[in-house]
């Protein structure tokens, strides 16, 4: 699903790559976390995959395609199979649930009847049925981040990449938004998770790949957060 | 659902920003109205040469009794030197320059005198015998003047060969004045409309930039994402084009087709048929000065 081959990336000449020689790939249907503490690369991992930024060597394969030889115009087409989740959650304020959900499949022109189906959908999946006409603001940080899920899976994409989904959330909230990743995964979706949250990782042993500095330093399956533990 | 949506994000922005869409209306409507001013005064220009040309003519004037002139010193032009004249107009060398020639005598110079200065000390006091001889030629092409001239100035007999043309060369002087001044403010004014809506895409663009990354993360195409900024610009200018076009049809239907032609009915003016020639011009013009602005300016925003 995602493969990187000898992958680095160098934001400015001469300074420590923020990704150096990352190897990996991710079968279709994983689990993974990404971890490591803030400037290990994690950021940029993601990023790499949406193409966002491009690698300064390597190649990385997404969805079957190797990204490099992914045009411009083409890129958005990409993004369409490729869900995003924020620890910010990137909600429009002034867009109702229903609206901001719905500005997914809007802007890849999907037929309005679909979109009344599909919305409502994936709120349910959620679990926010009947909050389609509340505003961001109006709800709590969990049900904020619950429907920035909806709109990152709302056109079913395969890969699901989530920036530290729980980094604003208290534990008990976060606990609920992992049941709800988890259930999506169960579905198929690739699911990759940077995150800081110890806890979470631990309690959810699937596999783990550690970033420090730029390099991969682990990648084990049904890790914990911590090497030592 | 789609267009739907363009569109409604396209009314969002000109409403979000009401006072930048108003000042793009303006400025383009100032601007294309300079421009539009200019095409019509260039058609006038047009109208009036094709009028008067057609009936303006080259004279000339033979050496009449008691000439002052140093080309006269030979006295009155004998009837061999008025033939030679005759002759060199209707020669194969002048044929290509030369439609008509028409002798004017002493006695038709002096009837048409009469008729002109009818009742006036002029009239009374001139004799036939004062009148000079004329040779009235009629051009090709009236621009070819100086070809002309130089041929038959300078003969035995030719006291001077005078150009009418050049008595309507200070009007039309002043309307081509008139025309590049148009064009100069037109210009000042385009760069001005260029400006604004560079910044007001620009502005609208930042303001709108949390949703736009939204939707580029969510996959739309740039098109999309752009499309709504581009019409923004689009709409005002074009509006901006409207009102000129309309603010010179109704300056030409009041102040030209209702005021000039009705004080001076012998001169051909520009009419609101002519307005609506420019007109689509005037929006073609609004589209690219938007089209360009945007482009410049979205350039910028469309990293994917």
């Amino acid at each position: 699903m995602i493969r990187f081959e000898n992958v680095s990336k160098v934001y400015a000449r001469g300074a420590r790559p923020a990704l150096d020689q990352i190897s990996l790939e991710i079968e279709r249907g994983e689990f993974v976390f990404l971890v490591g503490a803030s400037g290990s690369g994690k950021s940029t991992f993601l990023n790499l995959v949406l193409r966002q930024e491009r690698p300064t060597s390597g190649q990385i394969y997404a969805l079957g395609k190797e990204l490099s030889q992914v045009s411009r115009w083409k890129v958005p087409h990409l993004r369409r199979q490729i869900g995003t989740v924020f620890q910010d959650f990137q909600l429009l304020s002034n867009k109702t649930v229903f609206e901001n959900v719905a500005i997914a499949p809007q802007v890849i022109g999907k037929p309005r009847h679909h979109i009344l189906t599909a919305v409502p959908e994936v709120l349910e999946l959620v679990g926010l049925d009947g909050k389609e006409k509340r505003l961001p603001h109006e709800l709590s940080g969990g049900e904020q981040q619950r429907v920035a899920i909806a709109r990152a899976m709302v056109n079913r994409p395969a890969v699901l990449l989530a920036d530290e989904p729980t980094g604003n959330l208290d534990p008990t909230t976060s606990i609920g938004i992992m049941r709800l990743l988890d259930r999506i995964n169960r579905t198929g979706t690739t699911i990759v998770m940077a995150t800081h949250d110890d806890e979470i990782v631990d309690q959810m042993r699937k596999r783990v790949v550690e970033l420090s500095g730029g390099v991969m330093v682990r990648d084990q399956s049904r890790g914990v957060y911590g090497a030592s533990r | 659902m789609r267009l739907r949506f363009v569109l409604s994000q396209t009314f969002q922005g000109l409403s979000r920003n009401l006072a930048m869409t108003v000042s793009v209306i303006l400025v383009t409507f100032v601007s294309l109205t300079f421009v539009g001013a200019a095409a019509l005064l260039q058609i006038q220009v047009g109208n009036l040469k094709n009028d008067w040309y057609d009936k303006v003519e080259v004279s000339a004037f033979m050496c009449p009794a008691n000439s002052a002139t140093p080309a006269c010193a030979g006295g009155e032009a004998t009837q061999e030197q008025v033939d030679a004249i005759g002759e060199l107009l209707a020669s194969e060398s002048m044929a290509p320059y030369v439609d008509e020639v028409y002798l004017e005598s002493k006695e038709d110079a002096f009837e048409a005198f009469q008729e002109q200065m009818a009742d006036t000390v002029w009239a009374q006091s001139l004799t036939v015998e004062q009148m000079q001889v004329s040779y009235r030629v009629k051009l090709v092409d009236p621009e070819q003047y100086q070809i002309v001239a130089d041929e038959l100035e300078g003969r035995p007999g030719v006291e001077v060969v005078v150009d009418q043309r050049e008595q309507l060369e200070p009007l039309f002087l002043i309307l081509n004045r008139t025309t590049l001044l148009s064009v100069g403010l037109a210009g000042v004014m385009i760069v001005t409309a260029v400006l604004l809506i560079t910044t007001t895409i620009r502005l609208s663009a930042m303001s709108r930039r949390r949703e736009t990354g939204i939707m580029r993360l969510v996959g739309a195409s740039n098109l999309f994402i752009q499309l709504p900024f581009m019409l923004e610009g689009a709409i005002a200018a074009l509006i901006g084009a409207v009102l000129s076009v309309g603010g010179l049809f109704l300056g030409v239907r009041y102040l030209v087709e209702d005021w000039l032609a009705g004080s001076t009915p012998w001169v051909q003016f520009v009419d609101t048929g002519d307005v609506l020639t420019v007109a689509p011009f005037l929006v073609l013009a609004a589209i690219l000065l938007a089209g360009i602005s945007s482009i410049v300016t979205l350039g910028r925003y469309t990293k994917v």
